[in-house]
């Protein structure tokens, strides 16, 4: 952590609470769910981080307090830094506010986490499915979501497997 | 069919996205893809007409969606990394080279010279390889048919290296945590040379084909013009944010794999529209081969793969010699090895932008989390923007420009 990274975090620190730590010389921020729109305006404007790189969830099933994390990637262009934070999100129901007012691009990552983990996102423009068909049951990279996979066919079990083969819903 | 019939269309899940033109039936909602030829893929547009003029512009992306963030979870680190080939399948040396990078960085592993000089030649010649594909179907999607006949002779030459070293020509799985899977064999060297060669001459004459035909020009020039500011705000990364003027390369910015070794220029171009973009890219061609050669001059000799057995396997010859290779041999192969708990994120510049790899590990064999922040995704994403007030056949130009691989898209 250098001199800048410890200035942002402890201005960070008193005004929304946030605690950071280092991972092979990367810094993460965690902070509370509903300060993550302030967070993150402030990062932008005030310390230069003027790109929003990734943004994703990690679910930490079976663990329900908090289940899920999602985890942004800002990058600054002035200053060639990048910064990660963390967002603890409950399990029953969860939902956090949409970044997208202060990065545009958040738009398709969140409706990905919407598909993929079922964190609903207050505010956001356009809350649709984007990867799975829109009439799809369940959110595939939730832990507790099995692995599916395709039985492999010869001519004896030919006719067994076409019978439970899955289909697309009328 | 009557007037009714056509308004119960299900419009009720898009209808924030489109005008209330095309509720009243004053503007066409057209259907483009996902089996067109000119969207590169399976990407599907819902399109909203007022004549020929593109009003609104939904993407719908999906199609190609394979579950490799899932399918990763549930293999061992090292195997693993065969599914990263596929997501991006015009650079598949590149996304093993920024997974690799990850597992290096998540568990401490050094990586030879010889071996990252080796990772950055092949990184060139696929970034050259995915320029190639992307100039060929670009022109070919304007009308010029020829270029992509010739941009395709010279991926072949590209696609033969790959064959040589590694057995395949597209998915080559070549580079492994810790360094390659085998050296390069004796005729790599001159190959490469003498794709070097030719090359440089072969862009002039593509230039000559497309650079200042007015035909060309008409069809790129003020289409789509991104202007920097919202480039950044959008997220957009790799040519076409050069493109638009910010001279940004995460080769120079945050140089891995021994890139500070090497000069070479981060192309720009201030004017932000297709044909900036075509520059750029043609540019980063002829760059990539002065990369290529300085590696080639000054290749170490040594190892390729690191010694470190906590996480390398041994090499094939000392399983016969060593009780302690076989032991490790085995324990790499069935359990894998285990990477600390935490989380890393590792970019690298990959042929559209910004390839990163975010790694998370609980402590275990097998990836907890890893997922794929691909460029194509964020780049597509500011499709509706810049094709807002252009002709249907200028999209298509857009979509051409952006450089979109579905397969980076959907993962």
């Amino acid at each position: 952590m250098n001199d800048r990274h410890e200035e942002i975090c402890q201005i960070l620190k008193e005004r929304f609470g946030v605690e950071s730590s280092e991972f092979r010389g990367q810094v993460s921020l965690s902070v509370a769910p509903e300060h993550i729109v302030e967070l993150c305006l402030t990062l932008r404007d005030e310390f230069g981080f003027e790109r929003l790189a990734s943004e994703t969830a990690v679910d930490y099933w079976p663990q329900q307090e908090p289940r899920f994390h999602l985890v942004y990637q800002l990058h600054s262009f002035q200053y060639n830094d990048r910064v990660s934070i963390r967002v603890p999100v409950p399990g029953r129901s969860p939902s956090i506010p949409t970044i997208v007012p202060v990065y545009i691009n958040a738009n398709w990552y969140e409706r990905e986490i919407w598909d993929m983990f079922g964190i609903r996102f207050e505010g956001h423009p356009d809350m649709r499915r984007i990867l799975m068909p829109e009439d799809w049951d369940g959110h595939p990279l939730r832990k507790d979501y099995p692995l599916g996979y395709e039985e492999v066919e010869f001519t004896f079990n030919f006719e067994k497997i076409n019978v439970r083969k899955p289909r697309p819903k009328e | 069919m009557t007037e009714q019939q056509i308004l119960e269309v299900p419009l009720d899940n898009i209808r924030h996205l489109i005008s209330e033109r095309a509720i009243e039936g004053e503007t066409v909602l057209l259907n483009m893809g996902p089996q067109h030829p000119s969207t590169h893929g399976v990407l599907r547009l819902l399109l909203e007409l007022d004549g020929e003029t593109v009003v609104n512009c939904i993407p719908d992306v999906g199609y190609l969606h394979t579950g490799i963030e899932k399918s990763v979870e549930s293999k061992t680190f090292e195997k693993a990394e065969v599914m990263t080939d596929r997501i991006d399948y015009l650079n598949n040396t590149g996304n093993n080279l920024v997974y690799c990078m990850a597992i290096e960085k998540l568990v401490e592993l050094d990586v030879p010279p010889r071996a990252q000089a080796i990772r950055v030649i092949l990184a060139e010649l696929e970034r050259i390889s995915s320029h190639l594909v992307w100039l060929g179907t670009h022109a070919l999607d304007l009308a010029a048919m020829s270029v992509f006949l010739y941009c395709f002779r010279e991926r072949e030459i590209i696609l033969d290296i790959k064959e040589m070293i590694s057995g395949a020509r597209l998915m080559t799985t070549y580079f492994r945590p810790g360094g390659l899977w085998r050296d390069v064999p004796v005729e790599f060297e001159a190959a490469v040379r003498d794709f070097l060669r030719v090359f440089p001459k072969r862009i002039d004459e593509y230039e000559s084909l497309l650079t200042k035909n007015p035909l060309f020009l008409e069809r790129t020039r003020k289409i789509g013009v991104l202007p920097a500011d919202v480039a950044i705000q959008w997220g957009i990364t790799g040519p076409m944010l050069r493109g638009s003027g910010v001279s940004y390369d995460i080769r120079k910015a945050e140089p891995y794999s021994g890139y500070e070794q090497y000069e070479f220029e981060v192309p720009t171009h201030p004017g932000g529209d297709t044909y900036a973009r075509y520059l750029v890219r043609i540019e980063e061609m002829r760059q990539s081969v002065r990369i290529v050669q300085q590696a080639l001059d000054k290749l170490p000799l040594g190892p390729v793969r690191s010694n470190n057995r906590k996480f390398v396997p041994p090499p094939r010859s000392e399983l016969g010699t060593s009780m302690e290779a076989v032991i490790h041999h085995f324990k790499l192969w069935t359990e894998g090895f285990n990477a600390p708990q935490g989380a890393v994120y590792v970019a690298a510049e990959s042929p559209r932008g910004e390839l990163g790899v975010y790694l998370e590990s609980d402590g275990g064999s097998k990836p907890y989390r890893c997922h794929f922040r691909t460029p194509s995704l964020t780049n597509l994403q500011a499709l509706p923007l810049l094709a807002k007030g252009h002709f249907v056949a200028d999209l298509v130009a857009l979509i051409g420009t952006a450089d979109i691989v579905l397969g980076d898209v959907d993962r």
